[in-house]
């Protein structure tokens, strides 16, 4: 039992009830903790409790999609009378009085909270190892990193501790973990699900998304967090969408007859592995065979990527993590002389050395000075990158092409030369720039056994169409069924 | 040369809406300490800012009102700084692009009216309050944080540097403060902070291009306005004289030692690192909101002061005089709407009312024009029986008081308990003046012998006679006559 089609069915014809899979999720959980560190807080009470009234809902039959369903929420999604920490010493204790719009979305479809995921700290890092609780671990190789922000969650999918779990996307986020743990993960669209109770960032590209085992799942999950929320004014309201509709409909031979996937030069050239093209390559046959169209694009803005995106993002964090003084909340020094000692000493104290860099380039980008030069510069090339791809998806419908440049490398790698472990978001951030869905699926493994994910990426709103394409690939691999050992 | 003093003004004015800017906790002044502090207020990680569509409304109102352009596109930035007060670490104003864009104001200097250019007006939040003595149950140096006051919205109006003393300054300020309660965007509270200025203060000599300024920050009312501007100026001109610069910083105007202090300068001025906040689409206002907002528009006190002159037939100043408050002036248009004659003399009769006895009475009792004991039709009513020759001016002001110390009464009810009826019967009259000739040969004689003097003195014995109610004009007519 792998899925989540799989698991509603046993649910349903009472094959197994929902105390009995909590159960074996937190038993899970709590075994694979020692190897994969993949949750910072586990609630077995809540999980059971919910478990019960989930089974009493289940009983009555007519229940929602996900009711009875183990998940877990990355640890940077408020959960009221839960701790959220950020992966932050300076959250390390805090609980929030509210849950995020997402996480009330899934407590109200009935979902089981199991706990929180690790993550780097404050969503900042590729790797899930800036964690004020620890590296996240892979599970198809313990020696390497899950990926990152969202790796807890992504090693947990992967692991089949919890069939699905939340995540969030600022420049890669849910993806990037997605591809080098073997997982679907799917960043919507910026504006579809509300950012309310996510702790921000980069607020311009924060994204809430889930992860699951295949494109079905992260198609119920979606389901169940998107929607317009007030609370966001960034929150789209749009006519509610079923993403899992049209999945279930009988495979035609050419299921994606009319589908153009758009093939960009700067996604298949120097710097990425030969087993990660070869796959991609693979994949891309794959949906040839399904009725596909590829054609090639120019997406020529889009090698600006990384430098617009470390100047955007580190920018809005700045400001951001401002609120962490220690005058109100979450760490405080206990020794100061001052107001001003007492800041320093708590966000020195308080904050890792990745969240310190970024803040202190944030910082400095918006100063006197430098704004226009840094800050507005690369608003103007932001807007480039989005043009681009607008002009794309005249062309085609979906662009294909590798997650990741490599699968997953080891621990302590690229720790200690942020420039290298930027570029893993290489891919990823453009999606977070244009505001535009894309997701991550498997499509093979290197040698090695280290999973290789494919990515997707579609124009404003089609989710539903990335789904469709993952979902037909899907029904023809197996890729996203294997399971580490 | 003589030394010309140039300011420029900064007001804040509390937008007068139920709920904060971003957030739904209430506005209400005065509450126990951060219990109108919400989770958007406090700054609670994750929460997000939402904008409240009647601060915008306000805004907007404030911008026609005024002749400015309304920006149909602005932009919320982020404003970053640290301090303990400021919940997020950053206010969230307008910068670049603010909603209201130009526009005048008025004012009467007292030789002529001036016009002063608006720059801007732009929303913005508030931030909270620190208290750094005084918390109860703290034995310790502490200081606490009440973020109450946190988020309440505020519009920012940045006038030209185009008065030139004191007075004007004043004058400034006072035409806005009328015009902001006028419209119902501000409360105007000034004690509670609802209203506050900032002033831009430079000399030059005359023709020379501006100097450079100091900005007084928070000055609650128009006398610490007036006297933080005349002690900057001469601060500066002393300065300059004695062969020093002025430098470019921040003051502080204390009114206990009427002086004003340096808070800080223009080097360690803090970068406030303004940018976009991402988490606020840009505002938004089309033509429709626009219109609609202008058609709401009560009738401002300029163009009420032109009316009560060209079609009350009141005097330029008595005109201004009643527009210097929206309530002042709808108690007078409320007294006149009761009034039988509509002619100049009837108005200015009400005004002369509204603006002498009845603001008197105000003043002594101060309360505001709302809270008068004497509505308008009550007012009406008094004029009614003055008019009809029931009472006296003089006894009308008996009555007067009367009313306002007693509010449940009527007019009638005092003249008839009182017996304050005036006498206007010709008979009664003659036969008063006939006792009053009889019994002052002497006043007579002087009369006759030119001195017209003694006729005021018969006048008054006749009064007196009548206890005062005799009709003064019939006694003088009948006087002159038998005489």
């Amino acid at each position: 039992m792998r899925t989540i089609a799989e698991i509603r069915h046993a649910l349903a014809t009472r094959a197994i009830s929902s105390i009995e899979l909590t159960e074996q999720s937190l038993s899970r959980v709590t075994q694979s903790q020692p190897a994969l560190n993949a949750f910072i807080t586990v609630d077995r009470d809540g999980a059971i409790a919910a478990a019960r009234a989930a089974d009493a809902t289940l009983a009555q039959g007519d229940a929602p999609a996900l009711a009875g369903i183990p998940i877990a929420h990355k640890d940077v999604l408020m959960t009221a009378a839960m701790r959220t920490t950020c992966g932050s010493r300076m959250l390390a204790d805090f609980v929030a009085p509210y849950d995020a719009h997402v996480v009330a979305r899934l407590r109200e479809t009935h979902t089981v909270l199991v706990g929180k995921t690790n993550m780097d700290e404050f969503a900042m890092g590729s790797s899930s190892e800036t964690s004020h609780f620890g590296a996240v671990h892979n599970p198809w190789d313990a020696g390497r990193v899950a990926g990152g922000s969202s790796g807890g969650s992504a090693a947990a999918v992967a692991a089949g501790l919890v069939p699905a779990a939340t995540g969030t996307d600022t420049g890669g986020s849910i993806r990037q973990p997605a591809a080098l743990s073997g997982i679907c993960g799917l960043k919507p669209t910026y504006g579809l699900c509300s950012r309310y109770g996510l702790v921000a960032f980069a607020s311009s590209l924060d994204t809430p998304g889930p992860f699951a085992r295949d494109a079905h799942g992260c198609a119920l999950m979606l389901n169940a967090m998107a929607g317009h929320d007030a609370r966001d004014s960034t929150s789209l309201a749009r006519p509610i969408t079923d993403y899992a509709h049209g999945l279930d409909a009988r495979a035609t031979t050419r299921p994606l007859a009319g589908v153009r996937i758009g093939l960009p030069a700067e996604y298949f050239g120097d710097g990425i592995d030969t087993h990660v093209a070869q796959a991609v390559t693979d994949a891309l046959a794959e949906l040839r065979k399904l009725g596909a169209e590829t054609v090639d694009i120019a997406l020529p803005a889009v090698r600006y990527s990384i430098p617009v995106y470390y100047v955007i993002a580190p920018a809005e964090a700045s400001s951001n993590l401002a609120r962490f003084d220690g005058v109100r909340y979450g760490h405080r020094a206990e020794q100061y002389a001052d107001l001003v000692d007492m800041y320093e000493r708590t966000r020195a104290e308080g904050f890792g050395a990745e969240v310190k860099r970024r803040i202190l380039v944030g910082t400095y980008v918006l100063s006197h000075g430098y704004y226009d030069a840094y800050y507005l510069k690369a608003q103007r090339a932001r807007r480039l990158i989005a043009n681009d791809f607008v002009r794309a998806y005249a062309h085609c419908d979906v662009i294909a092409g590798p997650t990741t440049p490599t699968a997953a490398f080891p621990i302590g790698a690229k720790a200690d030369d942020p420039v290298q472990m930027y570029l893993n978001d290489i891919f990823t951030v453009a999606a977070n720039l244009t505001g535009m869905p894309a997701m991550s699926i498997p499509c093979g493994f290197t040698p090695d056994g280290l999973p290789i994910g494919l990515q997707l990426q579609g124009n404003h709103f089609d989710e539903a169409r990335l789904l469709h394409v993952a979902h037909r690939y899907q029904q023809v691999t197996d890729w996203h069924l294997r399971t580490p050992t | 040369m003589s030394w010309e003093i140039v300011i420029g003004l900064e007001t804040h004015a509390q937008l007068s809406t139920a709920s904060k800017i971003f957030s739904g906790a209430s506005t209400a002044f005065g509450a126990a300490p951060n219990t109108q502090a919400s989770a958007v207020d406090i700054a609670l990680p994750g929460v997000l800012p939402v904008l409240n569509r009647g601060a915008v409304e306000r805004a907007i109102r404030f911008g026609l009102a005024v002749g400015g352009s309304i920006n149909r596109r602005s932009v919320f930035a982020r404003k970053n700084y640290f301090y303990p007060d400021l919940p997020k670490g950053y206010q969230i104003s307008q910068y670049e692009t603010p909603i209201v864009k130009g526009g005048t104001i008025t004012i009467d200097t007292g030789h002529g009216d001036k016009v002063v250019r608006l720059t801007r007006a732009h929303l913005e939040e508030d931030a909270g309050k620190s208290l750094h003595e005084g918390l109860p149950g703290t034995a310790r140096d502490v200081s606490g944080i009440d973020l109450n006051r946190a988020g309440t919205p505020l519009l920012e109006i940045v006038s030209e540097p185009d008065m030139r003393s004191a007075p004007e300054a004043v004058a400034y300020a006072r035409t806005l403060h009328a015009l902001v309660t006028w419209i119902g965007i501000c409360d105007g509270n000034m004690q509670e902070g609802s209203f506050r200025c900032d002033a831009n203060v430079s000399v030059r000599r005359e023709g020379e291009p501006l100097g450079t300024r100091c900005e007084i920050k928070n000055l609650n009312s128009f006398r610490f306005l007036a006297q933080a501007i005349e002690f900057e100026a001469r601060r500066q001109i002393e300065l300059i004289e004695e062969g020093g610069t002025v430098v470019q910083e921040t003051r502080l105007y204390d009114p206990s030692r009427d002086e004003t202090r340096s808070m800080r300068s223009k080097e360690d001025a803090q970068d406030y690192r303004y940018f976009p906040d991402p988490d606020l689409p840009p505002l938004v206002i089309d033509d429709a909101w626009v219109q609609r907002v202008r058609n709401e528009l009560p009738e401002l006190p300029e163009a009420m002061r032109t009316r009560l002159v060209t079609e009350h037939g009141l005097t330029g100043y008595d005109a201004q005089q009643l527009t210097s408050s929206r309530a002042l002036a709808d108690y007078y248009e409320a007294a006149c709407a009761a009034l039988p004659a509509t002619d100049a003399a009837a108005h200015k009769v009400v005004a002369n009312w509204v603006l002498g006895e009845f603001s008197a009475a105000l003043n002594r009792s101060d309360i505001a024009v709302a809270d008068a004991p004497v509505p308008p039709a009550r007012l009406t009513e008094l004029l009614r029986r003055i008019a009809d020759g029931t009472l006296s001016g003089k006894m009308a002001k008996d009555v007067f008081d009367e009313l306002w110390s007693t509010p449940k009464t009527t007019v009638d009810a005092i003249v008839e308990r009182r017996g304050l009826r005036q006498i206007s019967d010709t008979g009664a009259i003659e036969r008063l003046v006939d006792d009053a000739i009889a019994a002052n040969p002497a006043i007579v004689a002087e009369f006759r012998s030119g001195k017209e003097r003694a006729f005021n003195s018969l006048v008054g014995q006749v009064m007196k006679a009548s206890k005062g109610k005799a009709n003064p004009a019939q006694v003088s007519a009948i006087l002159k006559r038998k005489l």
